[in-house]
């Protein structure tokens, strides 16, 4: 299962990867889309929405089961992948790339630093 | 637990799910391609954490008639009969398959998690009947070939004309050079057959089947895919729409409770005065992506009237899909009902079932 070594990870299974400046790109990791199975609906906010550190911000549903996403960190949503909703798929697919779900301009761009890295992540899925 | 068949499903990749103390494959690659394969081609599952008891002996077919709700000794010998076993109350234990192998004897397939129930209650129900109980779960594998190319896979490799072999029926036959029962039975609305095979046999035979089929487009199939596949068919999931708070007839399928059958069975007294439901089960669709799932609530303006006990967003149909328990007077077809999917509202409409019927 890959762990990409300059991602950050929360322990609800996201990555958050550092963009341009405060703008920080959220999505769920490949354990998270191997646990969930194939992705048939995902539900995102609004562009342009307030949201706090650990806010559920929107879902993922597989045949299964649904998890909910929680934001990562304090910031506003400024992007959503509008891909996505079109083709839930390609969570499964390429989880850190075309299956990426939200972007984050963030309040506080050195908050990135108290997420996990990709050690301390793998310590929590087990692998 | 692990099936005979856990290290096949380990090289090919499978997940794994723990189900009622065993570890069953979930998925090998996509529940929405094996579940697709299924209906287009055919897929082929490990069933062996299901339980085989044997009853058999002069008085088997009596035992079997006092055990279960149905009447068993009306089965001809050959064919099957889908039935329920249930308490004193009437309340469901298990809700299973029961093949005549023979004048004498019968074969009940239990469903995992009451394995151990079926088996205790028919060791005690059968105690006065000339009649021995033999539970042969642990050293039988089930292998299920299912859909519409599943005749084509197993014809190849069988020494039966299958067909000859109907719907609801069994014969032993050789496989790929072993002995199995080979029944034509499934649990996903498609055409498809059930293989009842030794353990030390299991791994060959799933080995031909897979080798059979895959000119087929056959696909190795877990138990993710085949839950929406049953869903689909409107069959019910022992533990969802089926327990012991339940009776046959809450669940639509009071013409398996045989009254007229002559002689007593457990249960009989008190399912004959449970015959008018407090609430009774329906399917239900949506129109959106948002599928209703199992224990979301049921409103009609504004008003709890029942609850769903499975739903998923159809692979086939493409829109939400459930099965729910609702007061009688909002069971019509075309009645408009709201779920509550996570605090939010989403419409859903009152169908008959079954939501997907080959064709």
């Amino acid at each position: 299962m890959s762990t990409p070594e300059e991602l950050r990870y929360t322990e609800d299974h996201e990555w958050v990867a550092a963009g341009e400046g405060e703008t920080v790109r959220v999505g769920i990791t490949e354990y998270a889309q191997d646990q969930l199975g194939d992705v048939v609906f995902v539900d995102l906010p609004e562009v342009g929405r307030q949201v706090d550190a650990g806010d559920a911000f929107g879902e993922v549903e597989s045949t299964k089961s649904v998890s909910e996403l929680f934001a990562p960190l304090d910031g506003e949503v400024v992007a959503v992948n509008n891909a996505v909703s079109e083709s839930p798929e390609l969570i499964n697919s390429d989880p850190y790339g075309e299956g990426w779900l939200i972007e984050l301009r963030v309040d506080d761009a050195s908050s990135l630093d108290s997420l996990l890295d990709a050690d301390a992540y793998q310590r929590v899925t087990g692998s | 637990m692990k099936t005979a068949l856990h290290e096949v499903h380990t090289g090919l990749g499978a997940s794994f799910t723990d189900f009622a103390g065993w570890s069953m494959p979930v998925r090998y690659s996509s529940e929405l391609a094996e579940h697709r394969a299924v209906r287009e081609a055919a897929g082929l599952f490990d069933l062996s954490h299901m339980g085989e008891i044997e009853v058999s002996g002069p008085q088997a077919a009596d035992a079997l008639d006092y055990a279960f709700v149905g009447k068993l000794s009306a089965v001809k010998p050959g064919r099957a009969r889908y039935t329920m076993l249930c308490d004193e109350t009437g309340g469901v234990l298990d809700d299973l398959v029961i093949y005549r192998l023979a004048e004498d004897r019968y074969l009940v397939v239990a469903n995992a998690g009451n394995v151990a129930v079926v088996a205790a209650e028919l060791d005690a129900r059968a105690r006065d009947f000339d009649a021995r109980v033999d539970d042969r779960s642990a050293d039988t594998a089930l292998i299920a070939v299912q859909g519409p190319a599943s005749a084509a896979i197993v014809g190849k490799l069988a020494d039966a004309d299958l067909s000859e072999l109907k719907y609801y029926a069994s014969i032993p036959a050789v496989v790929g050079g072993h002995d199995v029962l080979l029944a034509r039975t499934g649990y996903t609305g498609e055409d498809g057959f059930e293989l009842y095979v030794p353990n030390e046999h299991a791994a060959a035979v799933w080995r031909v089947l897979t080798e059979a089929g895959e000119p087929h487009g056959l696909l190795p199939a877990g138990l993710a895919c085949r839950d929406t596949l049953r869903l689909e068919a409107g069959m019910p999931l022992y533990g969802n729409e089926l327990s012991t708070e339940l009776t046959p007839f809450h669940a639509g399928l009071g013409r398996v409770v045989k009254f007229d059958k002559p002689g007593d069975f457990v249960g009989r007294a008190a399912l004959d005065t449970r015959r008018e439901p407090d609430r009774v089960l329906v399917g239900l669709t949506g129109s959106g992506r948002r599928a209703p799932r199992h224990g979301y609530r049921l409103l009609a303006d504004g008003e709890d009237v029942g609850e769903i006990t499975s739903g998923a967003l159809s692979p086939t149909l493409g829109h939400p899909i459930a099965l729910a328990y609702v007061r009688p007077e909002f069971a019509e077809p075309g009645t408009a009902l709201s779920a509550d999917v996570r605090g939010r509202p989403e419409p859903v409409k009152v169908v008959s079932l079954p939501f997907y019927q080959r064709s």
